[in-house]
């Protein structure tokens, strides 16, 4: 493993703020850490890029120790929140002063410059001041600091919340490209789902100071382990039901069969809301109830609805649209919905 | 005929006007305890019709020495300020709460007591059987008194201690502004902490200096208590002969002549720091 953090623990006075994190980055692996804020993300990466020592545990940097090493000892390129780059500094002299902090010589500085500005495509701005570029160019700037001196571990400090959406996503494909092509492992901090989902290869959802789940972003998507991880990781119904004989009892829905052992008592199941069909659609479905509309949003590609189910309770079901499409219902109507119960997951920590 | 444009235009030079309407009083106060004052002074200089008062000012020898002396001392005050200032600020930068609570309070209390009884208390201190040389001699450093009265090193002290906040505030303003984050990236980017502090902190708090000294060394230009009190006579600044041809000689023309040429040495230096601070920061 080239990061292993081991049960780091961290206390603010009376605050927990990591209550034992244990994780593993695999050489040139992009690990996510989502979680909302206060989930102790942050000072988890602070941790690792020595700006916080820990109260308990360890951090393993290509097997070495370095629990208690000073920064500039772990050999870690860190992109900050808000770039952190050097205001006095021109964008050169920025991405040339980790190579100066390890005594390079002057002809391979300029070279490895020249490089890591060709690599985040602003060859010519090296003269420029940091204030006189766009955010994405200072961003890609703090980039190519981060990366230039061939660092073992690359970490990302949600580094893309001050852009517009546009400019978000090709950044995100563009570092994305680039970890792949120098083979960075890296550590990723994002409380955006979606961001997580696009870029990494394994998420770790944290909250409360703790880690709910690790796997890749397919996996926790379908599988969650824990209530948390299927609420903050995409749309979801959670619905509440009793499991007996291979069948739990859903209001709204009735008995829906279940994955075969599930043993009988209080369950916990997930139903996306991609996964539910409505009116004539729902026909089909095996599993069927019938609701009220009580809300629809158009999304372009899709629609959202909220639904008050005539047995009580409420789902949201998302329904793709084709452009041609008309509304697939409208709010206040009666209309059936169902689902196959293989969209069923059944949330093991419920 | 106006266009929409036009009107638009004119609400927006409306709105400035209204601004700049809150600034007259100000205005008003300084034209007339200021600017009305220097112009007086300027023309009482040359009341004579001739330029004789600042031939006087200027070639004389002994004025010279004078001007030249208290920009020397100004200078001293200016870089011990400095170096005693830069610390504490740096160390106030850092601080937490009760640091930063017990700073402030150990630099303004004596920020807001009277330069007079500062100065005062600075002649009970410093004296041959002063607190200090009492202290030094019962701790066996010393065998006969430091003489710290009545010279320039008494001035010096004494001036040191009085401008030392005006010095302090500026740098810590300057240090307060600058992204806690920077410092760390320089050390996450391999910079021991010195080196981060030479590359990245130091020159982003460049601002600060530039300011502080430039408000130490014009105060020190033109101080007047402390060194008359504190340097026995035997340490003149411009003020002070300023003082005595109004008082003693009552030659109010010559004593307007000095007064422009300290005013006119005092800007100069002010610009002067300006340009170096400002060239040091983008070297």
């Amino acid at each position: 493993m080239e990061l292993s953090v081991k049960g780091i623990v961290r206390r603010f006075g009376p605050v927990t703020a990591l209550g034992g994190v244990d994780l593993d980055v695999a050489e040139g692996e992009f690990l996510t850490i989502l979680g909302p804020s206060g989930s102790g993300k942050t000072t988890l990466l602070k941790t690792v890029a020595g700006f916080e020592i820990p109260d308990e545990g360890r951090v393993l940097l290509g097997g070495e120790d370095v629990t208690l090493a000073p920064p500039r000892r772990r050999d870690v390129g860190m992109v900050f929140q808000n770039y952190a780059l050097f205001p006095h500094m021109s964008v050169a002299q920025n991405v040339a002063f980790p190579l100066e902090m390890r005594r390079r010589p002057r002809d391979e500085v300029k070279r490895r410059v020249i490089e890591a500005l060709r690599l985040v495509e602003l060859e010519g701005y090296g003269d420029r001041l940091p204030r006189q570029l766009s955010g994405g160019q200072q961003q890609r700037v703090a980039l190519a600091r981060a990366v230039v001196f061939g660092p073992r571990l690359l970490l990302l400090d949600e580094p893309f919340g001050a852009l517009d959406r546009k400019l978000r996503e090709s950044l995100q494909l563009e570092v994305r490209r680039l970890q792949r092509q120098l083979r960075l492992t890296t550590l990723f901090i994002t409380h955006d789902q979606e961001e997580a989902l696009i870029m990494s290869d394994r998420i770790a959802v944290m909250d409360k100071g703790r880690i709910e789940q690790v796997g890749a972003p397919g996996d926790l998507y379908a599988h969650p382990a824990t209530r948390f991880v299927a609420d903050f990781l995409g749309e979801s119904n959670l619905l509440d039901g009793s499991a007996s004989a291979g069948h739990a009892a859903i209001p709204g829905f009735g008995a829906v069969p279940l994955p075969a052992g599930q043993p009988d008592g209080g369950v916990t199941l997930l139903l996306r809301p991609e996964a539910l069909r409505i009116a004539a659609d729902a026909a089909a479905m095996p599993c069927r109830g019938q609701g009220k509309v009580l809300e629809t949003v158009f999304l372009g590609q899709s629609a959202k609805l909220r639904m008050a189910l005539d047995g009580g309770g409420e789902v949201l079901a998302r329904l793709p649209l084709r452009p041609s499409d008309p509304p697939p219902a409208r709010e206040g109507e009666t209309v059936a919905v169902g689902f196959a119960p293989e969209d069923l997951h059944v949330v093991p920590r419920g | 005929m106006s266009s929409p444009g036009d009107s638009r235009r004119t609400t927006a030079r409306r709105r400035e006007t209204a601004l700049f309407l809150l600034a007259v009083p100000a205005l008003l106060l300084l034209g007339i305890i200021f600017a009305w004052p220097v112009l007086r002074l300027l023309a009482m200089s040359v009341e004579d019709g001739t330029l004789a008062n600042f031939e006087k000012a200027t070639l004389d020898e002994l004025y010279l020495y004078v001007l030249f002396d208290s920009v020397k001392i100004a200078a001293m005050v200016m870089a011990i300020c400095l170096l005693v200032a830069y610390p504490v600020a740096f160390w106030l930068s850092r601080a937490g709460r009760w640091g930063v609570a017990l700073g402030m309070f150990a630099l303004l209390l004596p920020f807001w007591t009277s330069v007079l009884v500062r100065t005062y208390a600075w002649l009970v201190l410093l004296g041959r059987n002063g607190v200090v040389n009492r202290w030094l001699r019962d701790a066996g450093l010393i065998d006969a008194p430091l003489p710290l009265l009545h010279n320039t090193s008494g001035v010096l002290i004494g001036m040191v201690h009085v401008l030392l906040p005006y010095m302090v505030f500026p740098i810590y303003a300057s240090l307060l502004r600058i992204d806690p984050d920077l410092s760390r990236a320089a050390e996450g980017l391999g910079a021991p902490a010195w080196r981060s502090f030479l590359r990245v902190t130091f020159p982003l708090s460049l601002p600060g200096v530039s300011a502080g000294c430039a408000l130490v060394f014009v105060l020190s230009l033109g101080f007047f208590i402390t060194p008359a009190l504190l340097g026995g006579g035997r340490v003149i600044m411009v003020s002070m002969l300023i003082e005595q041809q109004v008082r003693e000689f009552l030659d109010w023309p010559f004593a307007a002549a000095l007064s422009t040429v300290l005013l006119v040495a005092t800007l100069a230096i002010y610009a002067l720091i300006g340009r170096i601070t400002r060239g040091a920061r983008h070297a």
